[in-house]
């Protein structure tokens, strides 16, 4: 407790050395917490605007039929959806994250390149605006799907060279930041913090960015052969030209695979702080849970043909990538037990980090299943390309990743904002984002067994039935969200005084040696950690 | 920050660049490999099997008399062949010539008739000059092709089908 008395002091000291205020703070920014917090609001904004793409798209499969939308734009709102969620939601809002909680968790000022901090958030922008702004030029938004697949993406008009350069801008960006975070934690580390002793959601973002390295460039790359095949007269994938559409595949996915990962390891980071906070009881099986993090991450890069089952690939082929997928559920199941076993007798409470956490749990693991599922070759062939798998990835990313993403926003809130947020409207949220997630969701099991491929406006009548409890669900759980929306601004604007360290079972530095809110500038002297 | 830190910063973000580089280079160089391992594994045909015609019935064969009738129109009209020998179900291809030697051009429709009276049903075409007018100029000569299979349906006492063509002017018909 003194230790945080002692930082508050240090903390009103610095609040009197002046920085830029208005515009100019949040343009020229270098802090960490600036960054992180700029990070997280472009996130929310990304994440309600693919929210309302997903509604348009759910509308339109309300019925059987063609309704509301034509199929083209159809195709552009699956494209553009997808590519927003991953890149402009998901993505950022971890590195929003990573940026306020990377140098706080490990005693350190800021991040190792300020500078470039800055610059990797103000990239992100314009290639959302790029990607956005493609709906607007002649002949509509990417329409390929979300896996840019050629031949078709070679065909498309302006606005796939819009969506180009939108990747292209995000891998730079996710690059720079990647090389920060990697730096800041491998150089700035408290005295005392040794690399075993990191909290967990470090670690999984220094594995995170090391997957980042390794794989942005190969889809930046995957990009300019398109760019080059549309534009330059290569013919890396125009099968006319002695190239071959399949070779896309193997090099989008070799992306492709990584990547999903990125997505739910920090995920795994944040869910190893809230359970034993509010379990109160440290973590189950701290150093397994590192190595296991590190096999995923191995792993993630030899099961890409996962994805490409169907496309003719040697049985040997299908085997080698059969074995290597159901390969990965082991340490995945390694980190579940743990959380479970955390959780075993311990005085459990349930607020509402905590009830997302738990649903994490409960919803990942279904989609992990459904995984393994899809990694049986045989199955898989007559299961690609259905609804079955969007069901598998949906549970994966949105009871997986999104669900993490509001426990973690629940769970830090208190120190970002010195504030605390409503438990009941926290819990309302949580319910009525549980039961619309499974009503959408879960049906979409039922109509990929039952042969309705994905991507497509109209379907056969006898898939109507769990169309329209799907499009229910998603307009229940589409609108639950405004509820965050309303409770994290609620919060931030109330009086209710959060303590400095407001969850019993919480023991890393930004609680035990933090005031809450978080002073804009922390730990200027390194905390000794023993 | 010490100047010591920033160097150590600097060399750290020296060698990720390096990994990120070379990961392009690597996205690249997945280009070559792939034809090489393709190449190497012999799989670089697309294995596509069993495009053939399953419908074959080789146990017996069908002879197909070519007959060409003149009777509608005083012009030269012959078939090239007397006569195929096929397989039911087997697609054959015959062909027809006609030269107008009526010294004015002519547009006219050719009608087949087939004996035993019962063999047309089981005369499937897929591509036949008969399916169309046919106009030609003064004096012009043409091949024309009729592509046909005999049904495997056919009953197995049909061993030999009389396959006739005979052109009728169209009254008017230009064109
Ligand atoms: C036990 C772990 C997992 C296994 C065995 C697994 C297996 C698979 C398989 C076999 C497919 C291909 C299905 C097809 O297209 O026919 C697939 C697709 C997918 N998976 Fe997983 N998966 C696992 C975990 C995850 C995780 C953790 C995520 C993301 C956080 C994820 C995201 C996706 C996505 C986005 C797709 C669909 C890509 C597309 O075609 O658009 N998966 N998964
Ligand atoms: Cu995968």
């Amino acid at each position: 407790m003194s230790a945080a008395t002692h930082a508050q002091d240090h903390g009103h000291h610095d609040d009197h050395a002046h920085h830029p205020t208005g515009l100019k703070r949040w343009l020229f920014t270098t802090n960490h917490k600036d960054i992180g917090t700029l990070y997280l609001w472009f996130s929310l904004t990304m994440f309600f605007m693919g929210g309302v793409m997903a509604l348009l798209l759910r509308a339109e499969l309300f019925q059987p039929g063609l309704q509301l939308i034509n199929p083209e734009f159809f195709n552009s709102l699956t494209t553009v959806h997808g590519l927003v969620m991953v890149f402009g939601a998901i993505m950022p809002a971890w590195v929003g994250f990573a940026n306020w909680l990377i140098p706080m968790q490990i005693g350190a000022a800021d991040m190792a390149f300020p500078r470039m901090n800055n610059w990797s958030f103000w990239l992100v922008v314009p290639a959302a605006i790029l990607l956005v702004a493609s709906f607007f030029v002649p002949g509509g938004a990417a329409a390929s799907g979300w896996t840019l697949y050629p031949p078709l993406i070679i065909q498309q008009g302006i606005s796939i060279d819009m969506t180009i350069l939108a990747v292209h801008i995000l891998g730079a960006s996710s690059i720079m930041g990647s090389i920060n975070i990697i730096t800041t934690i491998l150089n700035l580390r408290a005295p005392g913090m040794t690399l075993m002793k990191m909290p967990l959601f470090v670690w999984t973002w220094l594995i995170t960015a090391y997957l980042l390295i390794a794989v942005m460039p190969v889809l930046a790359g995957a990009v300019t052969m398109l760019l080059t095949d549309r534009h330059f007269g290569t013919s890396f994938f125009n099968a006319a030209g002695g190239g071959d559409p399949t070779m896309f595949m193997h090099i989008f996915w070799f992306f492709g695979h990584p990547e999903v990962y990125i997505m739910i390891l920090p995920a795994f980071g944040v869910v190893s702080a809230i359970i034993p906070a509010f379990a109160r009881k440290p973590l189950f099986g701290y150093a397994s849970m590192v190595y296991a993090t590190a096999s995923i991450a191995i792993l993630s890069f030899i099961v890409w043909g996962h994805h490409m089952f169907t496309v003719g690939m040697p049985a040997a082929g299908n085997l080698f990538f059969m074995y290597a997928t159901m390969l990965i559920a082991v340490p995945t199941g390694v980190k579940i037990f743990n959380w479970i076993a955390t959780m075993w007798q311990g005085s459990m409470t349930f607020e509402t980090p905590m009830l997302f956490s738990i649903g994490f749990i409960c919803l990942f693991t279904i989609g992990g299943f459904s995984g393994l599922v899809l990694a049986i070759t045989p199955v898989d062939i007559t299961l690609h390309n259905t609804y079955y798998v969007v069901a598998h990835f949906h549970y994966v990313l949105v009871s997986g990743a999104l669900f993490t993403l509001f426990a973690g926003a629940y769970f830090w809130i208190p120190k970002f904002t010195g504030k605390m947020y409503n438990e009941s409207l926290g819990k309302l949220h949580f319910w009525l984002s549980v039961i619309g997630f499974n009503i959408a969701f879960f049906p979409q099991h039922f109509l990929g067994l039952a042969g309705m491929p994905r991507r497509i406006p109209d379907y056969a009548l006898q898939f109507a039935e769990w169309n329209m409890w799907s499009t229910i669900g998603a307009f229940i759980f589409g609108f639950s969200q405004l509820l965050f929306l309303y409770n994290m601004i609620e919060c931030i604007r109330s009086n209710r005084k959060a303590a400095d360290n407001p969850w019993e079972g919480a023991d890393t530095l930004e609680w035990t040696h933090l005031p809450s809110p978080a002073p804009y500038h922390s730990f200027e002297t390194a905390p000794v950690v023993k | 920050m010490d100047a010591a830190l920033a160097d150590r910063n600097r060399q750290t973000m020296t060698k990720l660049l390096v990994i990120a580089v070379a990961m392009l280079g690597f996205g690249f160089a997945m280009v070559p490999m792939y034809r090489q391992i393709c190449e190497s594994l012999g799989i670089t045909q697309t294995r596509v099997v069993g495009a053939a015609n399953t419908q074959v019935d080789a146990s017996r064969s069908v002879t197909v008399e070519l007959l060409a009738s003149s009777g509608g129109l005083p012009w030269r009209f012959e078939a090239l062949e007397r006569e195929v020998r096929l397989h039911p179900g087997q697609l054959v291809t015959v062909n027809y010539r006609v030269v107008n030697t009526l010294g004015r051009p002519v547009t006219a429709h050719a009608v087949m008739n087939a004996a035993p009276s019962n063999a047309g049903r089981y005369i499937e075409k897929q591509a036949c000059f008969c399916f169309s007018n046919q106009s030609f100029a003064a004096g012009e000569e043409r091949v024309m092709p009729v592509v046909f299979r005999v049904s495997p349906e056919a009953p197995r006492d049909m061993s030999t089908i009389s396959l006739s063509y005979t052109f009728f002017e169209q009254p008017g018909g230009a064109s």
